[in-house]
């Protein structure tokens, strides 16, 4: 008996696999492209299109594709897209009419925003001491663009374009527009009807109508409203048309999130006996405005592509900049759609990466929800 | 018994909320119209300084210009408003026919990114963010490029079947008007009765049995059956209004300029990835217990879709896609930027010609205010008879 004992060790049996293999990339194929003969049949026929299609995109844009600046190569039988256009006309896609020897400095004070925007995205800045950054980037900007101090030479806003003028756009339309929006949105849902209505209208009337009205406002109507003698620089006008014009969208965003917080807490609040300026610093914008941050994070994201339309009131951001680059070179002019492919690439680039950080921001705001 | 409530409040003092709100109001009604005072009087100052004439009278003046396109004939002799009308309708043409293709292309993408199949996701997916991404300006360029410049010219132009494809545009034929066509409207009508009258049978059948009869099919073969017959009693005309390849141009048929086509390409595939989110949403937003308590009912995939998960979907969906029909019409006024001549167009062209910039701005926006309210409230109502009827 005991000999028995000792000698049977617990050996346990290997487990037998799965009937059916449900790991790995065979099962994954199986259950994703193979399911039924209808998702088969699905399968062959996009992979036919693709295997016929992926191919001649590369050739076109990769293998027969020509990347030194030279239109004659570009021209030559059989030669597919032509990079050289970039090659050659970068710094006029990038920085527009900027003077070229002075180009440096969109390029520092760029660098220097996009540095800034990507600092405002991580969690460690979100500090009492960024507005103060901000204040102090957006200062070296100007000057740097500007100039006429510290030696730099003066460069009017006018000569001013391409991607600087794209993200100074989009950041200051962003930032200035944001107080009115809180104001707006609170407006329009205040007990005071003048107050409901004037905010109710202002909302209204700029979402009714098109961007480019709003646009063509401020070239051509703008210069009327000011009292006589008054000039003032177009980029501005146009900033305050764009800013405008987010604003009304922001306050919708922001007023979905003010009614989103129950009315119990506003009550409670009441309750307490705090006024209607301590009840929305203390109870009510905090938690509207965790929850509006990915709508107004979507609203950056249009205005910043909204910021084209600038070129058709003859401020030359990076698409009026790209046309301005190739409408002035005969030989470059049949390369057009090369650059426009370059400058859609420099948008999504930036859109792309603003939408994944959208939905980063809304997991972090959504994680009090997950307890 | 004595009165136990509160002794009146002093309504004139700063404690009373009331009497703080109306200086409030006060205060915000002075500070506008102070703001407009002042705007219309540095313009009225401004108009006066530099001798522009103001006014709408321009209107009937002769325009002096010519339309590349309009539905109906236009020439540089007619008045203003009248090229005003032909921007307007230009705009709601490319506008309805975008909002029509971009839900049929948004609707199948959206979709499609629950397909079992890795691959029709991905390349849903991959639409999506590729278009949504991009400006819809730099897209509506793009497209205007690749219709002027990679085509064929006209002497040269793609033929496909009967339609012919080259820088001058899509050709395509047109059905000559005969009395067959008028024939086949007269059977349209009782047809149409007809159908309706099978379908309010069939339904009351399967209310009152439980077999449930075709319901969609037949009654659409019979509208169709009866328009087919009325254009045989009619003649059965088969001509058509061909395209052909002329000297010069391609001749005859019906013509779409490539500044159509471009706005229209345009805007629909740059609204379809943003429909194609919504509806999305909406499909995700439907609980998954409602799909599953339809398949253990017995409803087969196409009815759980159309009985089950859409109803329910489409109250999410309705308002987000009101928002991006009114995108849609509003981003057609890019089309100023190729040359399409829409409202902003021919205001643009006026204004240059007049120099009533604030009249030619205000029509511009009172025609794209009353587009957007219009859609608003069409929405609106559709969007109140879908909703959850609630006690």
């Amino acid at each position: 008996m005991s000999n028995t004992m000792n000698t049977s060790v617990f050996k346990p049996i290997a487990p037998r696999p799965a009937p059916v293999n449900t790991e790995g990339p065979v099962a994954w194929v199986r259950a994703n492209l193979l399911a039924d003969w209808k998702t088969t049949l699905a399968t062959l026929l996009i992979g036919g299109v693709l295997l016929w299609l992926v191919p001649q995109l590369l050739n076109w844009g990769v293998f027969k594709a020509v990347w030194i600046p030279n239109f004659d190569a570009c021209r030559a039988e059989g030669a597919g897209a032509c990079w050289g256009v970039i090659v050659e006309k970068y710094r006029i896609i990038i920085f527009g009419r900027y003077p070229f020897d002075e180009q440096w400095r969109p390029l520092v004070a760029t660098a220097l925003l996009i540095g800034l925007l990507v600092l405002s995205c991580m969690r460690m800045a979100w500090k009492a001491w960024l507005p103060l950054v901000w204040l102090v980037v957006f200062t070296v900007f100007f000057t740097l663009m500007h100039g006429n101090t510290l030696g730099l030479s003066q460069v009017d806003t006018d000569r001013w374009g391409g991607l600087p003028l794209t993200i100074l756009l989009a950041s200051v339309s962003l930032v200035l527009s944001f107080p009115i929006a809180l104001l707006v949105a609170l407006g329009r849902r205040s007990n005071l009807p003048a107050i409901r209505s004037f905010c109710t209208i202002y909302v209204e009337l700029i979402r009714g109508v098109p961007l480019i009205s709003v646009l063509f406002m401020a070239s051509f109507m703008f210069p009327l409203f000011m009292p006589p003698g008054v000039k003032i620089d177009v980029l501005l006008r146009v900033l305050v048309g764009i800013t405008l014009f987010a604003a009304a969208y922001s306050a919708e965003v922001i007023r979905g999130g003010l009614q989103a917080v129950p009315k119990g807490q506003i009550e409670a609040a009441a309750t307490l006996g705090l006024s209607y300026w301590q009840t929305q610093r203390k109870i009510v914008l905090p938690q509207a405005l965790a929850m509006v941050v990915p709508g107004i994070m979507n609203n950056f994201i249009s205005t910043f592509k909204d910021t084209s339309l600038v070129t058709i009131v003859s401020l030359y951001e990076l698409t009026g900049a790209m046309s301005l680059a190739l409408n002035s070179d005969a030989d470059w002019r049949p390369f057009t759609i090369e650059g426009y492919i370059f400058i859609a690439l420099i948008y999504f680039v930036f859109c792309f990466s603003m939408s994944r950080y959208s939905h980063w921001v809304e997991t972090q705001v959504n994680k009090s929800k997950l307890r | 018994m004595t009165s136990n409530t509160p002794p009146k409040k002093n309504n004139w003092s700063w404690r009373s909320q009331a009497f703080r709100g109306l200086i409030y109001q006060v205060i915000a009604i002075a500070a506008i119209a102070g703001v407009v005072w002042f705007l219309a009087h540095n313009t009225l100052t401004n108009m006066r300084v530099r001798g522009i004439q103001s006014g709408f009278d321009f209107l009937s003046q002769a325009a002096g210009f010519d339309i590349g396109e309009s539905l109906y004939p236009f020439d540089s002799a007619q008045p203003y408003w009248q090229a005003f009308l032909v921007g307007v309708t230009n705009t709601l043409r490319v506008a309805v026919l975008g909002i029509i293709l971009a839900t049929v292309l948004g609707t199948l993408l959206g979709v499609g990114r629950f397909s079992r199949n890795a691959l029709v996701r991905g390349l849903c997916l991959s639409y999506v963010e590729a278009f949504r991404n991009i400006p819809v300006l730099l897209q509506l360029l793009l497209w205007y490029v690749i219709l002027t410049e990679v085509l064929p010219a006209s002497s040269e132009a793609w033929v496909l079947g009967p339609l012919f494809l080259s820088k001058g545009g899509l050709n395509f034929p047109i059905p000559v008007w005969g009395t067959g066509q008028l024939w086949a409207a007269y059977g349209l009508l009782p047809g149409l009765l007809l159908g309706w009258a099978y379908r309010q049978w069939a339904v009351k059948q399967f209310e009152a049995t439980g077999k449930a009869g075709s319901m969609v099919i037949l009654p659409a073969l019979i509208v169709l059956l009866a328009s087919v017959a009325g254009w045989a009693l009619g003649g059965a005309p088969t001509e058509f209004n061909r395209p052909f390849k002329g000297d010069f141009s391609i001749e005859n048929g019906g013509a779409l300029t490539p500044e159509f086509l471009a706005v229209l390409m345009g805007l629909t595939l740059y609204t379809a990835s943003f429909i194609a989110e919504v509806v999305r949403g909406g499909i995700a937003s439907v609980a998954r217990g409602q799909g599953e308590a339809a398949s253990a009912l017995g409803l087969n995939k196409a009815q759980e879709m159309r009985l089950v998960m859409l109803p329910q979907a489409l109250r999410v969906i309705i308002p987000p896609l009101t928002n991006q029909y009114l995108n849609l019409t509003k981003n057609s006024s890019l089309a100023v930027a190729i040359g399409y001549p829409d409202v902003v167009s021919i205001a643009n062209t006026a204004l240059n010609q007049t120099g009533r910039a604030v009249e030619c701005i205000s029509i511009v926006m009172l025609v794209y205010l009353s587009t957007s309210l219009g859609t608003a409230l069409l929405m609106n109502w559709y969007n109140s008879r879908s909703a959850i009827k609630e006690r």
